[in-house]
């Protein structure tokens, strides 16, 4: 555990003396800053109009969490199925290519803790940035009425998808000895588990069932509606430790070869 | 102490390494010679706990690296053929970060550090990024991360390439230093390096082990070049590829 530590610490510190956290991080935020005004505008241009048009029932139904949060928690979970991979392209990738990876391979330490300590690294990252574009659920708090609940399962949603998009990343850098393959690689699987229940609705009912189940935004829906269900947790968590798994695999198994 | 017993690495059906055995005892420089592709970074490899070998066994300090890798890879300190730096990272800590990889503990972690940077030379650049160092730096950085954990065994992989007539002196003369209390394997292409740094010679040509000698055992009168030359020309030895191949084709047959 302290070796992951050290590795996870070296690690984060490598992303903040390079530029690419940075950019990273500066478009993640603009493109939330973004999203958030213009379905807070949207919002209040719907809610100005049922007010001109005295129409009680329809001012009930507008809410801030389905109006503004779900569906910038979607959109930042787009976002990040683009960003995570430029994050943790470099994470195996870039040691083969320098020869640093022989100084891992060859401390004393267990294939287990590099991968462990890459993944703690990139998720602490990850989970930064959106607890930062959290701000604006503050300022909805400050000055709206959301639900706090549900907003709070719909960061947790984003917050395990963030973790499962840095696992899938994390393998496919362990697959290649070159950046643009790692990232491409991690972007295409996980466009893939975004779309994944898309002819779900042709198919037969088996496989529908087991598409839909595949499905990312099946499961983190339901928590951006404030429902936090086990078999959703299920899915995400298992999700991280099959990546992390393969990952640890297919580093060792490169000692093999 | 480096006992490398029967060591064989097959890489798909390509042999690297085949059959090669020596040994290196404690207060010994063991030169480590043979033309580019004979098995030599293979071998030191295997010797570090990078990939196991096929078959056959290497004991450092007397822990088999396969069964007790860990114990073992905390006891070597190794310098790979092209220095494993972090580009982004400061020379300091880069080293620091080596060190605690290596288990220095907390509290020794200063005392370490300064002393391969003074052993190393390394005053002038240790708040410099790695990746602007000069090439003769960079090694000497390379040879600081072995040295940090304070190992009893060190394996480098061409310590002297790239650096000028001066430094190459400078690391020959650090490296005799260190030798007194430790094992160290060097593997090198710089013939008159042996004859003065050296005790024992080894030279490995095509995956095979063709010469094992103390220095003083060699033959007088003839100069060590005449000896490479004539052991990797090696008559009577069949490359262990030829070998390897013909024993494919009798597989198929």
């Amino acid at each position: 555990m302290k070796n992951a530590l050290v590795i996870a610490g070296k690690e984060l510190q490598s992303y903040f003396v390079q530029p690419v956290a940075y950019v990273v991080m500066a478009v993640f935020l603009l493109l939330a800053g973004w999203f958030f005004f213009s379905l807070l505008s949207r919002f209040d241009q719907i809610l100005q109009i049922y007010i001109m048009m005295h129409n009680v029932q329809a001012l009930e139904r507008v809410n801030l969490n389905t109006m503004v949060v779900a569906p910038m928690l979607h959109d930042l979970a787009i976002v990040l199925v683009i960003l995570v991979p430029a994050i943790t392209m470099r994470a195996f990738a870039e040691e083969k290519r320098t020869g640093t990876y022989e100084l891992l391979l060859t401390a004393p330490v267990r294939t287990g803790e590099v991968v462990a300590g890459k993944f703690i690294a990139a998720a602490c990252f990850v989970l930064g940035m959106i607890v930062l574009s959290g701000v604006y659920a503050v300022i909805l708090a400050l000055y709206g009425n959301p639900e706090a609940g549900v907003m709070a399962s719909g960061y947790l949603g984003l917050g395990l998808l963030g973790v499962c998009f840095v696992g899938v990343g994390l393998f496919t850098s362990s697959l290649t000895t070159n950046q643009i393959i790692a990232a491409i690689s991690c972007f295409g699987a996980l466009l893939l588990l975004y779309v994944i229940s898309w002819p779900a609705e042709a198919a037969g009912a088996a496989t529908t069932a087991v598409l839909r189940y595949l499905s990312l935004p099946e499961h983190f829906d339901r928590m951006t509606q404030g429902l936090i269900d086990s078999r959703d947790l299920v899915y995400l968590l298992s999700l991280v430790g099959v990546a992390l798994f393969l990952t640890q695999r297919s580093v060792e198994s490169a000692r093999w070869r | 102490m480096i006992e490398v017993k029967n060591l064989t690495k097959h890489y798909g059906e390509v042999v690297a390494i085949h059959e090669v055995s020596f040994k290196a005892d404690k207060g010994q420089i063991l030169g480590f010679l043979g033309p580019n592709g004979a098995g030599k970074t293979t071998t030191m490899r295997i010797i570090c706990g990078y990939m196991p070998a096929t078959s056959g066994t290497v004991l450092v300090e007397g822990l088999d690296v396969f069964t007790h890798s860990l114990a073992a890879r905390r006891r070597i300190g190794y310098l790979p053929e092209t220095p494993p730096l972090y580009p982004e990272m400061r020379v300091a800590s880069y080293l620091s970060f080596v060190a605690r990889l290596r288990d220095v503990p907390r509290a020794s972690l200063d005392d370490a550090l300064n002393r391969v940077v003074r052993v190393c030379g390394l005053e002038a650049v240790a708040q410099r990024i790695c990746g602007q160092l000069s090439k003769g730096y960079r090694q000497r950085v390379g040879l600081a991360q072995a040295l940090i954990h304070d190992p009893p065994v060190l394996v480098l992989d061409e310590p002297t390439i790239g650096l000028d007539p001066r430094q190459i002196h400078e690391v020959r003369e650090l490296i005799r230093g260190l030798a007194a209390d430790r094992t160290i394997v060097l593997s090198t292409h710089i013939l008159p390096e042996v004859s003065q740094i050296c005790d024992r010679v080894v030279i490995i040509s095509q995956g095979r082990v063709v010469l094992e000698e103390s220095l003083a055992a060699l033959p007088a009168g003839k100069s060590l070049e005449e000896i490479f030359l004539e052991a990797i020309s090696g008559e009577g030895h069949r490359s262990a590829n030829e070998e390897a191949l013909e024993q494919v084709d009798a597989g198929r047959s």
